[in-house]
């Protein structure tokens, strides 16, 4: 028996795990638009707004879903700060969660100036305040500022697995490779987002076609990674006889990826193997998360 | 400055009264139970189960029993290891779980917020929730009595010597001298947790077992959460890498169509995609 199986649950759930979905596929879409920014066309413009303003939101949703999971909300700060010598900073490099929770600050506050840049591009600001950010972020600035929130996308798009891996708990600690899946997911994820709402602020069919070909990739990025995820957890596999690891089968593996990517071969709908990708990546969490924290049941059942 | 402090506790002489639970929680003022529940394991004497943010100390009942004559009784009170290398300390994000003089850790109740990385990254299940303050808890080896020189409630209490307080040096030549005492006797006796070369850089609340650490709820070898924190960080930039050059690449690979089949426009807005 793995070591693992005897440290006890975090209670990481009904909060936790919407984040973990939202925060990828926000870290990914503002990669995937700061790529557009910086090497794409002018008529992918549209993709890069999306993006931008995905990233924005699912930033703010991440900071309240963080939030107000702890057991001190008021506290939150004290991830920031040192409590007793504010302002004094608080951070160590070697703990995933506090180098995510500046992640996220600073994600956020890349995301929320490249949305208002692009709303300003667009001219839809009204209020002066937030027409005066906007038009600072643009041109060179503009892409410096997605060049540096694009990194960080990257980072939260999968620093949450390598928080996992750095526990004790089973399935999380017994594999290296959550971190990589999970930004493969988070980027897949951040994709299929865009190819479902970009349209409607104008993306052109040039545009949809390189994110579904990037998508497709991510997939088989995502499903390789996987792979190795489940050849690395060796005999704590045995968790998966339970219906998590039928969601992870069926949920994740089939109608998350194979079918997708069969879509994408066929040439079938954008859109409907859009929103595939999405349940697939929400079910990787749940899944991964949910298998894990059962453990502790399991354990006083057996009489350990 | 003071010596490391900590436990040996001799399972051999606990006789399960509980005492060092009820001593912890009168002096630590923790809840007898969680909200007014009474939960009931319902297949031991043992209704505490485990530890917990309002069970610092737990005696655990393990029943061997082959047939109505053949069988033993293990007892162990538990408690937090207060690890040399810990991980709870290595990953909390508040600084909320300080090292004290005495070599113990512990949580500070008013800084932690309650984020939980901690109960995850114990090797022993030993922390977390109060309900009451919201905040991750577990033993501060009684660390306001330690500093006006009293010993721990738990190990006060306990009638039969099995939680014995001290400095560590000395109670590890108490522990090796019992172990040889035992083994004298004949009985299979180990120390765990003892070696300061060993796991986690020894434990300052150590264990002698006469059975394997997992029939007592211990892992044979516990690990900082830390371990995998540099190949998980190489596998996830291994992976953001390789995402980008294929997204770059099908970048080019579009521009390159373009030149080549003669460009255009892109057609019109609006999902042409989703047909």
């Amino acid at each position: 028996m793995s070591d693992t199986f005897f440290s006890g649950a975090p209670h990481w759930t009904w909060f936790i795990i919407p984040y973990f979905f939202i925060g990828g596929l926000a870290g990914g879409a503002y990669f995937l638009a700061a790529l557009l920014d910086w090497f794409g066309r002018p008529e992918d413009r549209p993709v890069v707004r999306t993006g931008y303003d995905v990233a924005a939101v699912g930033a703010i949703l991440s900071g309240l879903l963080l939030t107000i999971d702890l057991g001190q909300p008021l506290r939150f700060w004290h991830m920031l700060f040192q409590s007793a010598n504010f302002p004094a900073i608080m951070f160590k490099g070697w703990s995933p969660m506090s180098f995510g929770a500046w992640g996220i600050l600073l994600f956020g506050l890349f995301a929320v100036l490249s949305a208002l840049g692009a709303r300003a591009e667009e001219g839809r600001l009204q209020m002066p305040a937030l027409r005066a950010v906007g038009g600072m972020v643009r041109g060179g600035v503009a892409k410096l500022v997605a060049g540096i929130g694009g990194l960080i996308g990257l980072f939260i798009a999968g620093y949450t697995g390598i928080l996992l891996s750095v526990t004790n708990r089973p399935i999380w600690a017994d594999s290296p490779w959550l971190g990589a899946l999970f930004i493969a997911s988070g980027v897949s994820t951040g994709a299929a987002t865009l190819i479902l709402l970009s349209p409607r602020r104008g993306a052109t069919e040039r545009s949809l076609g390189w994110l579904s070909s990037f998508d497709a990739r991510a997939l088989v990025v995502e499903l390789i990674a996987l792979i190795a995820f489940i050849v690395s957890l060796g005999s704590v596999n045995r968790v998966w006889m339970s219906v998590w690891g039928l969601l992870l089968l069926v949920g994740v593996v089939w109608f998350g990826i194979l079918a997708p990517l069969r879509m994408h071969a066929r040439r079938q709908p954008l859109a409907t193997s859009a929103k595939l990708v999405l349940v697939g990546g929400f079910l990787l969490r749940l899944a991964t998360m949910l298998a894990s924290e059962g453990i502790d049941h399991y354990r006083v059942a057996v009489g350990l | 400055m003071p010596e490391p402090m900590g436990f040996f506790t001799d399972t051999t002489v606990c006789i399960g009264c509980k005492a060092c639970e009820v001593a912890c929680k009168e002096w630590n003022q923790l809840p007898a139970r969680n909200g007014g529940v009474g939960e009931l394991s319902g297949d031991s004497y043992d209704n505490t189960r485990k530890l917990d943010g309002i069970h610092w100390r737990h005696v655990r009942f393990i029943e061997q029993f082959k047939g109505p004559y053949d069988g033993r009784w293990l007892m162990m009170s538990d408690v937090c290891k207060h690890c040399v290398q810990a991980g709870c300390l290595e990953v909390c994000p508040t600084g909320a779980i300080i090292r004290t003089e005495f070599d113990t850790v512990v949580i500070q109740s008013d800084v932690c917020n309650g984020c939980r990385a901690c109960i995850a990254a114990c090797p022993f299940g030993v922390i977390d929730i109060n309900p009451v303050s919201g905040t991750a808890q577990k033993c501060t080896l009684c660390y306001d009595r330690l500093k006006v020189g009293l010993e721990p409630a738990c190990s006060k209490a306990c009638p039969t010597d099995s939680i014995q307080f001290g400095a560590i040096a000395e109670l590890r030549t108490r522990a090796h001298k019992r172990v040889d005492q035992l083994k004298a006797q004949g009985v299979k006796a180990e120390l765990y947790g003892a070696d300061p070369e060993g796991a986690l850089g020894g434990l300052n609340s150590f264990y002698l077992l006469v059975d394997e650490p997992e029939v007592y709820g211990l892992p044979r070898h516990p690990q900082l959460p830390s371990r995998h924190l540099a190949k998980s960080a190489t596998f996830s930039a291994a992976s953001a890498a390789v995402l980008g050059v294929l997204a770059l690449v099908g970048l080019r690979k579009r521009r390159m169509d373009e030149l080549g089949g003669g460009g255009g426009s892109g057609g019109g807005a609006g999902g042409g995609g989703q047909n």
